[in-house]
């Protein structure tokens, strides 16, 4: 609405509206002087990391926008032959699941029996974890089958996900599992 | 799809935009649905009716393509005279094997010829014994596909009972659009013209659900469908590296690019394995140089020629070791330590409290993800604990929760569901102690390595100490360099450590080292492939420089089949790679699929091997016979055709044959895992259906902690017509609890026209829908639909039967949210004898290790 001080006939919204034919008021006209000083969010970061939508398999485009080594926005990339920019509506919350607050940052232990989570540092639950599996593969190695045919292999372990990881995770995941002798090895491929 | 792969879809409504008929098949009216221009409700689970109508129509009607399929498909090769079909046996195939609960399938082949199945005989052996090895000519076939015994007269007497009138009986869908749907199809098919079948992989989990893509694969090349553009299955898949991770498979029974693993009995030694799955024919007989590669990439310098690569450094099979039995494995305590990375199976897999009572047997887990899951939680967060049934103090299991890196945070590709290897970049560092599982898998690998060291004596410990594990470090955390893996997996020279450029560069005399044949080619000369971005607008329409897709970039399989059998395309409207004369190469918009160099009027000479053996007009490459396979003669388990039977729970009798039930299915006769009645169970009268949706992500780890995603679909609900709202006394908004024989869950109601009743021989069947996505955590929760499903699965791949089941429903929160494994079944038992799913013959199941091949067994864990 005009007000006061600084009123002018052409600055009056109607009338800019009427003489850029914008009747309702939706285009050019709607823009004051401070939407048009605005900037994105994402013109301000230092870096643009290409990546790739994490979740479903259509594999959209997506770019990281970095500033302060901190993400500040995760966008469609226009350049996919796939999604050329688009992204649904999982693929646009990206940005909450990998900077929201339900990401845990340590790691939690649960004693037998426990009621509740401990923490634990890291480079020490990774031994422990070496140690279980070192102590269960021992005490459940089968040699041969019930007929005598080699096995080599343990079915006291088993492992389950691959379908959300990297390719090169899932080749180390097969690879060492397969090399201690795990056989019981699955993902959501089948599930 | 615009539910699912809302994305994917956008071409597929810009395709409509230029004149492409969207057809939706699907028991609900989805958001796909209201854009397509014909929706056809279906009653869940009777797929293979619908599609086997097609196959009825297309054949009575004389609309196949004819000289596609006279060329490119087994449709004249001759069966053999022993073969009895379902036709004669009321729907069980002959060689039916009354003391083993199998089939032999040596009983379906074809005359004078035993092909291999795709991959060697990986999934096809029985009694243990190496198949014969006869290159399979053509020598018995009838192009003019007249000889009574031929592939294509035995389809079309297969499917000759799949009439209109039974599609309609037994879907449930009306004559006059079951016949619109076919018109349509064939309309579009042809030189000129393709047509396309998308399917989200719900529709592979049917106790037949290997059958059901078999059945669209028939009418797909029947109509010329396959290796053109604009035609094709396409299998749209749900997670990022779904496909990546089949490819490089945490999987069981397989090893990088789809060789098989070793099986004890069979496989005594390298040379009885690779006799085993080298096909004489085919692409298949390059077997040896994959594996003896993948060997030297993964044990380095010890594997010898003198020691068989280090062959008895792999672990063999005895079984079905898939995930069902796993769980079950692991709920008679026979399995104590699990790893669970970025999988939620509580809430995802079937029978979330009998996962439950697996997870309280353990001695220790291990879970990695982004925040506490349900999996993680499983003692001290599960309804049997709310109910007072399981004390959290009396659960032993100890567990370790390790915080996940997201794609953000690390680098490596994933493989997205047409096979594209696309690499997202590390940007910032990980929160925390938060690491890749590249990481920690690596760092685990090093533990374990020290922990062995004073042990290698041991010959059970030398696949640790020899297993290769160098990888360069880098960043300030000295993570490995996941480039490194990717080197490892396209392959390297072994004398120089110089990447080859592509599987036909591998050696089987130890030359060279590939982690997965493949990917060879990924990160050829050195460069990653995987990682290019030429934008789509500097690129042709194919956009080859996008990324990278294996097979060696080849971006549509079987493309030699765009193109006819002189070598030129069908049609000018339909070109993609063709026989160029004066190059004398195969050339086109996509890399060829083919031996580039071959000639369409190439024919292999009597003694061929091999790749050799693949003539001009053979587009199939990786089949023995180079042909795509209407009658898979090997390689299934359940038949060489697809048979419609009813999901292990129905509503109705099997309307096509007296055998009710896929009779190899796998059964678990278990207390924790009961059936239902195999129809007409008073007790569970009505349909029920699982799926996804657009605001959430399956198990929903990543999508229920997010308020911009929860904001949108808050609550489990189920959705009901507005008949059987009626008839139940449901209200829209109001509570509902839906009920089987394996738990009890309350859900919200949603009254919707969306669900329609469907009329069955007169009857109304009511089909519920739940989605899957809900369970205890995050900002949005509900029960998780997942724990109403029983273990049954296909006898092929082991997956399981989720989409199809029989239950009940009634309005308010009745719910005491108690299941068979932990309370008993909630609902009372009915003699199990009256429960005949199975002919005579097929009556007997033997047991295997945990599951039953199939059928009805007295023994009960
Ligand atoms: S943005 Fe949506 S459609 Fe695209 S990959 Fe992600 S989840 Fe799939």
């Amino acid at each position: 609405m005009p007000s006061g001080d600084g009123f002018s006939l052409s600055n009056w919204p109607l009338f800019r509206q009427l003489k850029q034919r914008d009747l309702f008021g939706l285009e050019q006209t709607a823009a004051s002087p401070r939407t048009e000083a605005l900037t994105a969010r994402t013109a301000s970061a230092d870096r643009i990391v290409p990546s790739i939508c994490p979740y479903c398999a259509v594999g959209c485009g997506q770019l990281v926008y970095v500033k302060n080594e901190k993400i500040i926005d995760i966008e469609g990339d226009p350049a996919s032959p796939i999604s050329r920019g688009c992204l649904c509506p999982k693929g646009a919350a990206t940005f909450q699941l990998v900077t929201g607050s339900h990401r845990v940052q340590h790691v939690l232990y649960r004693r037998p029996h426990g009621k509740e989570w401990e923490t634990v540092p890291l480079e020490q639950a990774v031994d422990m974890v070496a140690e279980r599996v070192k102590r269960t593969r021992d005490e459940t190695w089968e040699g041969t089958d019930e007929e005598g045919h080699p096995v080599r292999r343990t079915m006291g372990i088993a492992h389950l996900g691959g379908a959300t990881l990297d390719n090169e995770e899932n080749y180390l995941i097969k690879k060492l599992f397969t090399a201690l002798g795990i056989v019981q090895i699955e993902n959501q491929a089948r599930v | 799809m615009a539910e699912c792969h809302p994305v994917g879809f956008r071409w597929v409504m810009e395709a409509r935009e230029r004149g492409a008929t969207i057809i939706h098949v699907d028991p609900r009216f989805t958001r796909t649905s209201a854009v397509a221009n014909i929706h056809v409700p279906i009653r869940a689970g009777s797929d293979i009716a619908f599609l086997g109508g097609i196959v009825r129509y297309i054949i009575e009607n004389e609309r196949y393509f004819r000289d596609y399929v006279v060329h490119y498909t087994n449709a004249p090769a001759i069966v053999s005279a022993e073969f009895q079909d379902t036709e004669d046996l009321d729907g069980l195939f002959g060689g039916w094997d009354e003391e083993t609960g199998q089939y032999h399938k040596k009983a379906w082949r074809y005359e004078g010829a035993d092909p291999e199945p795709a991959a060697g005989v990986k999934e096809s052996d029985e009694e243990g014994q190496p198949i014969q090895h006869n290159p399979f000519q053509a020598g018995h076939s009838d192009p003019t596909l007249q000889h009574p015994r031929c592939v294509f007269q035995i389809l079309k007497r297969h499917f000759s009972r799949y009439t209109p009138e039974m599609v309609e009986q037994t879907c449930g869908i009306p004559k006059s659009l079951f016949l619109k749907v076919a018109e349509t199809l064939c309309r579009n098919s042809g030189r000129e013209r393709t047509s396309a079948f998308c399917y989200a992989v719900g529709w592979t989990q049917h106790s037949m659900g290997v059958q059901y893509i078999r059945t669209a694969a028939i009418v797909q090349l029947l109509l010329g469908n396959i290796g053109r553009p604009g035609g094709g299955i396409l299998a749209l898949r749900g997670h990022a590296s779904i496909q990546g991770s089949t490819d490089i498979p945490t999987l069981y029974n397989l090893l990088p690019g789809y060789l098989p693993m070793p099986k004890a009995k069979q496989d005594k030694d390298l040379a009885t394995y690779l006799a085993r799955n080298t096909s004489p024919s085919g692409w298949w007989g390059e077997f040896p140089k994959y594996f003896v590669s993948l060997l030297k990439a993964w044990f380095g310098e010890a594997a010898t020629k003198e020691n068989g690569w280090c062959y008895d450094y792999l672990p063999a099979l005895t079984g079905d070791h898939s995930h069902m039995n796993t769980v079950v494995n692991m709920a008679d305590g026979g399995v104590k330590g699990y790893f669970v990375m970025g999988e939620n199976p509580v809430v995802g897999s079937m029978n979330g409290p009998l996962h439950r009572k697996g997870l309280r047997q353990l001695e220790w887990l291990v879970v990695r993800d982004f925040s506490v899951t349900e999996t993680a939680d499983f003692w001290r967060d599960a309804p049997e604990i709310e109910r007072g049934e399981i004390r959290t103090e009396d659960i032993g299991t100890e567990v370790f929760f390790f915080p996940a890196a997201a794609h953000v945070e690390k680098d490596g590709a994933f493989t997205n569901t047409q096979r594209l290897l696309q690499w997202h970049y590390k940007s910032v560092e990980p929160p925390g102690d938060a690491a890749s599982e590249l990481d920690f898998i690596y760092k685990l690998g090093l533990r374990l390595k020290k922990l062995y060291a004073e042990e290698y004596g041991q010959p059970r410990n030398r696949p640790i100490r020899d297993v290769t594990w160098d990888y360069p470090l880098e960043g300030p955390k000295r993570e490995p360099k996941a480039e490194a893996v990717l080197r490892e997996i396209n392959g390297y020279t072994v004398a120089d450590g110089k990447p080859v450029e592509g599987f036909t560069s591998l050696q089987d005399d130890g030359s060279t080292a590939c982690g997965c044949w493949i990917y060879s080619g990924c990160y050829r000369d050195g460069h990653n492939m995987a990682a290019r971005r030429k934008p789509h607008w500097e690129q042709n329409w194919v956009a080859p420089e996008w990324a990278w897709a294996w097979p060696h970039n080849r971006r549509l399989l079987y493309n030699r089949a765009s193109a006819d059998p002189e070598g030129k395309p069908w049609s000018d409207r339909k070109k993609l790679v063709w026989w160029d004369q004066e190059k004398g190469e195969w050339v086109g918009y996509d890399t060829p699929d083919f031996i580039v160099k071959r000639p369409p009027w190439f024919h292999p000479s009597k003694d061929a091997c091999g790749k050799d053996t693949i003539g001009g007009t053979d587009p199939f490459v990786m089949q023995a016979d180079g042909k795509g396979w209407l009658y898979a003669a090997t390689g299934l388990q359940d038949g060489p055709l697809p048979v419609h039977y009813e999901p292990q729970e129905s509503v109705v009798k099997n309307p096509l044959y007296g055998q009710q039930c896929n009779p190899e299915r796998v059964e678990w006769w278990r207390k924790d895992n009961p059936y239902h009645r195999a129809y007409d169970d008073p007790r569970f009268p009505y349909v029920i259906t699982t799926y996804r949706l657009t605001e959430h992500h399956t198990a929903g780890a990543m999508s229920r902690w997010l308020s911009w995603l929860s904001e949108l679909q808050p609550e489990m609900f189920c959705e009901v017509s507005p008949e059987l709202a009626a008839e139940r006394g449901l209200k829209n908004g109001g509570w509902a609890t839906i009920r089987t024989m394996r738990a009890e869950i309350e859900a919200r109601v949603l009254v919707t026209g969306r669900m329609r009743p469907l009329r069955i021989k007169g009857r109304l069947v009511h089909q519920i829908g739940l989605p899957y996505h809900w369970s205890t955590k995050g900002l949005a929760r509900g029960d998780a639909a997942n724990d109403l499903i029983g273990f049954v699965a296909d006898p092929n791949v082991s997956i399981q039967e989720s989409k199809a089941f029989t239950g009940a429903i009634e309005p308010g929160r009745k719910s005491r949210r108690r299941s068979a494994a932990i309370s008993g079944p909630p609902v009372r038992e009915i003699d199990p004898k009256r429960w005949q799913r199975d002919l005579p013959p097929a009556r007997r199941k033997p047991e295997s290790q945990h599951s039953f091949k199939a059928g009805e067994s007295k023994k009960e864990h």
